[in-house]
């Protein structure tokens, strides 16, 4: 099961003779310019794109542009002040300014065009695919240049090109539309994005929990499944819909309980546990949908709906006013949860323990850290997370239960979860972007598109792969994944 | 090659061991116990333990069987034939139809169950020889697509004579999953990229891909608005066994040759011996002078050539055409199959006609007494899942040797590693 072992050249073995030369950056990165040049640049067309900032039947709030405009223009003060300062001080800032500062930037931009009104921005599909396309090939060409040296690009480069890429690629499927000038809405889009992710998060969040302890834990699509189920079923008997919220976390637990069990207790492989166990929830919510849910469908599958609570004058700024505030319960908890994540994995003595589990159990062991025991209830927690993203399929999205409603998410999840490096922030912006192409995918269909559909659903998936081929930077698991501890 | 013959028996690889040492309890004990808490016998009460499971969620979940139960102590019968209905249409739907006219309507669903376990076999033969390399290929689903698609593009647009066709035909679907398979296998080598997370994605993809080349000239029917290609040409189809009222067809014969075919590999063959090495442990074969990424490109892209022959036996033998729902869900069932046959060819040869008994005897239940076939899911995945825990199931009949507790825990623990 070792990744590392079977790769021609292992990292630790190179690195003492000479300075790891590696050219699957470069090379990703030339690939991808050369491609994003031919399509955005060459083959742009002369259209143009409309982006619609504000949501379609919505009066622009000019009290939140003006809000939005003094908060960001405040916090992009202080933190290039905070970044300045440390720079001065000989050391650098701490690694979440920059991109903390970056954001700050974009929202008093976006800000500045509420202030001033604008609704609608036009760009000309040609000025910014061939920016995007200059932009890219510059990274990559750094990017060659840099790889002889042992050196690699900043992160910062790398951000570049990735932004690069989005908006030239934004620009140029958006302008491949029918009309003379398509519009979409850059507000639903994103809106509708960090809907389609909600799941997709909390799936990967309890993939981070599991798999940072090493369990593997292929099974989130059935977490998620049987959540939905649960919450649909527990809901609706009840009629209540956080009595759905606790019977979802409680189901999704539950087959957390199986997975650590068998995989803790009886050393069975973990992969094999987790991919049985999809098959059975699969097999057990259909039969049961199939059965009793369909026979009694208003006792057993009428959830009631779980609306989305409106934070007031905040909700209405622009672009991010509905993706922060305008969110369902199971939407506020998203955040809240990547954040307790984040702050428990990395900033506290459980965390610390549940990593040293992860990477080498016998320390930590050795330390006083009942090995089995972390494992164990992480595995129960990511469970209980990954059922509360389920119930989002039954309680938010669609007000009933049906047959495989989850449709291959936990595996999507799984993929962000690798995209994301394990992190609980990397894991949520991956979650994101496959949110962000998910929604992307059916607006395009709409307006017509140069690109057909199917390639679209492809993306993240084909996205993923190069992501775990290392062409994205490594993604490396915690060492002693899936490896059953058995002390002596 | 040759340093490879050279290896030293201790890169051999730690196949699943026979019975457990004799411990020092008596000898007819020892020999009951032996018989009683052995691998066949641990399989074969997964089985009844699963039936059992699926039987009571079956009677939980039919009204008829809680009116039944009402009335239990006047009249027991009722309550009995209502719970063992459903399996009974299973069986009848599998293996033998008693109510049949004739001898060809008693024998339909035996021949039935032989079809549908076809392309399971060979879709499990995949997942299997990949797990005796060690690695854990989910992606017989995307691999059978490829197979299908590049043996069904051959199968309708060439007209060649009889005989050469369906070889050629054959051949493509080798190439076709090979390709999708050897990729995989190449970035695992190359890059170190699991070929778990890879062979997911691919599936994903693979479908995609389908479902877009459905839509395009090349492959969609003339004068059709679904997404379906034209029917095969008529000798690139597998000849029918037992005439056009039975579906089976000479893929099934196939499946038997190419389960020997695998068995030859695995057990006799250089190829295989390295296989074998590399799944023990890597390192060591790496030692012995076995060039693991070969090995494991090799491996890869003959589990999917394989499974890309379950693609061959859908569209040239049971289906004729190929349709978005071509692999139905054949890769992932394989991948039930091939843990219950616990990888090894033969295995996996009688876990797919069990599941393929499995699967045609579903369908008749559902047609008969209603129960949605999903149950036979269940029934599938939790033989998997005791199959692969034997303590597990011996605890549930009460077999664990009670003192040497430590035994048990490392016997589960070898058989986990040989799953």
């Amino acid at each position: 099961m070792s990744t590392a072992t079977t790769a021609p050249v292992a990292p630790e073995e190179a690195q003492s003779v000479a300075p790891i030369v590696s050219w699957t950056a470069p090379i990703g990165l030339g690939i991808l310019a050369v491609l994003g040049t031919i399509t955005f640049g060459v083959f742009s067309g002369t259209k143009n794109a409309a982006f619609g900032l504000v949501d379609t039947g919505r009066e622009a709030s000019a009290l939140a542009a003006w809000l939005a405009f003094a908060v960001a223009l405040v916090a992009a003060a202080w933190l290039g002040y905070t970044w300045y300062r440390e720079s001065r001080a000989g050391g650098s800032a701490a690694r979440w300014v920059p991109p903390a500062l970056a954001a700050a930037v974009v929202v008093f931009l976006l800000a500045i065009l509420g202030v001033a009104g604008v609704t609608v921005i036009t760009l000309s599909a040609p000025v910014i695919g061939w920016l995007a396309s200059i932009a890219m090939l510059a990274v990559a060409g750094w990017s060659v240049w840099l790889a002889p040296r042992g050196r690699k690009l900043p992160r910062w480069a790398v951000a570049v090109f990735a932004v690069a890429f989005l908006v030239g690629f934004l620009v140029w499927i958006v302008a491949g539309g029918r009309d003379a000038t398509p519009y979409i809405s850059l507000a639903g889009l994103l809106a509708g994005a960090v809907t389609l992710a909600v799941p997709l998060v909390f799936g990967s969040l309890s993939g981070v929990l599991c798999e940072r302890s090493g369990i593997v834990n292929i099974a989130i699509e059935g977490q998620l499944l049987m959540g939905a189920f649960s919450a649909a079923v527990g809901a609706t008997v009840t009629g209540s819909v956080y009595a759905g919220l606790i019977a979802a976390a409680v189901a999704g637990a539950l087959v957390s309980l199986v997975l650590a069990v068998v995989s803790i207790k009886y050393l069975v492989n973990q992969i094999i546990v987790g991919v049985v166990l999809n098959v059975l929830v699969v097999g057990l919510t259909n039969f049961l949908f199939s059965t009793l849910l369909t026979a009694n469908p208003d006792g057993l599958n009428k959830p009631p709906h779980l609306g989305s609570i409106e934070i007031p004058v905040l909700a209405d700024v622009p672009l991010i006013g509905p993706i922060l505030f305008r969110q369902s319960l199971v939407g506020y908890l998203m955040y809240v949860a990547v954040i307790v994540v984040y702050v428990g994995l990395f900033h506290t003595r459980w965390g610390l323990r549940v990593r040293a589990v992860g990477e080498h159990p016998q320390a930590a062991d050795t330390l006083g850290v009942n090995v089995n025991r972390t494992r164990f209830w992480n595995t129960i927690l990511g469970g209980a997370v990954a059922g509360i993203g389920g119930s989002f399929f039954t309680l938010v999205a669609v007000d009933a239960f049906s047959k495989e409603m989850s449709a291959g998410r936990g595996y999507i999840a799984l993929a962000a979860l690798i995209f994301g490096r394990w992190n609980p922030i990397g894991a949520f912006l991956a979650s994101l972007l496959f949110g962000f192409a998910d929604n992307l995918q059916s607006v395009i269909t709409i307006i017509g598109s140069p690109v057909p559909s199917q390639f679209m659903a492809m993306l993240p998936y084909v996205v993923t792969v190069f992501a775990v081929a290392g062409l994205v930077g490594r993604s490396r698991p915690p060492a002693m994944e899936g490896i059953p501890y058995v002390k002596g | 090659m040759t340093e490879a013959q050279q290896v030293p028996e201790t890169a051999q690889a730690p196949l699943p061991t026979g019975p457990a040492l004799p411990t020092p309890e008596g000898r007819g004990q020892t020999l009951l116990r032996r018989i009683a808490t052995g691998t066949p016998m641990v399989s074969l009460l997964s089985v009844v333990l699963a039936i059992v499971i699926g039987g009571i969620l079956m009677a939980v979940t039919n009204p008829k069987v809680a009116t039944a139960m009402g009335y239990f102590l006047a009249r027991p019968s009722d309550a009995i034939t209502e719970i063992f209905r459903p399996y009974a249409a299973l069986v009848q739907g599998s293996i033998y139809n008693w109510q049949g006219a004739d001898l060809a309507a008693q024998l339909y669903p035996l021949a039935e169950t032989l079809t549908v376990s076809t392309p399971l076999i060979f879709a499990g033969l995949g997942v299997a020889l990949a797990f005796r390399a060690g690695l854990f290929n989910i992606g017989a689903q995307g691999q059978l697509i490829f197979g299908a698609l590049f043996g069904a593009y051959v199968g309708f647009t060439w007209h060649l004579p009889i005989g050469l066709h369906l070889l050629v035909v054959i051949l493509a679907g080798i190439v076709g999953g090979g390709i999708w398979g050897g990729i995989v296998g190449f970035l695992k080598a190359r890059t170190g990229a699991h070929e778990v997370i890879v062979t997911i994605m691919f599936n994903y993809v693979a479908s995609f891909l389908l479902l877009f080349l459905l839509t395009t000239p090349a492959f969609q029917r003339k004068g059709s608005t679904n997404p379906i290609s034209p029917f095969l040409d008529q000798n690139a189809l597998f000849p029918e066994l037992l005439g056009p009222q039975f579906r089976l067809h000479a893929g099934f014969i196939l499946a038997i040759l190419v389960t020997w075919g695998v068995w030859w590999i695995v057990n006799r063959s250089t190829v295989g011996f390295e296989f074998r090495a590399v799944g023990a442990n890597p390192n060591a074969a790496r030692t012995a002078g076995v060039n693991v990424g070969r090995a494991t490109v090799l491996v890869m892209a003959l589990a999917g050539a394989l499974a890309g022959l379950s693609g061959i036996a859908q569209v040239s033998g049971t289906e004729k055409y190929l349709s978005a729902g071509v692999a139905a869900s054949i890769g992932f069932d394989a991948i039930t199959v091939a843990l219950l046959g616990r990888s090894t060819p033969w295995g996996t040869f009688f876990a797919g006609l069990l599941f393929g008994a499995f699967r045609a005897g579903g369908v008749a239940m559902q047609a008969v007494t209603q129960t949605p076939i999903d149950i036979v899911l269940v029934i599938q995945s939790l033989i998997v899942l005791f199959i692969a825990a034997p303590p597990l199931v011996r605890a549930v009949f009460g077999l664990n040797p009670r003192k040497p507790k430590s035994k048990a825990t490392k016997r589960s623990a070898q058989s986990g590693a040989a799953a």
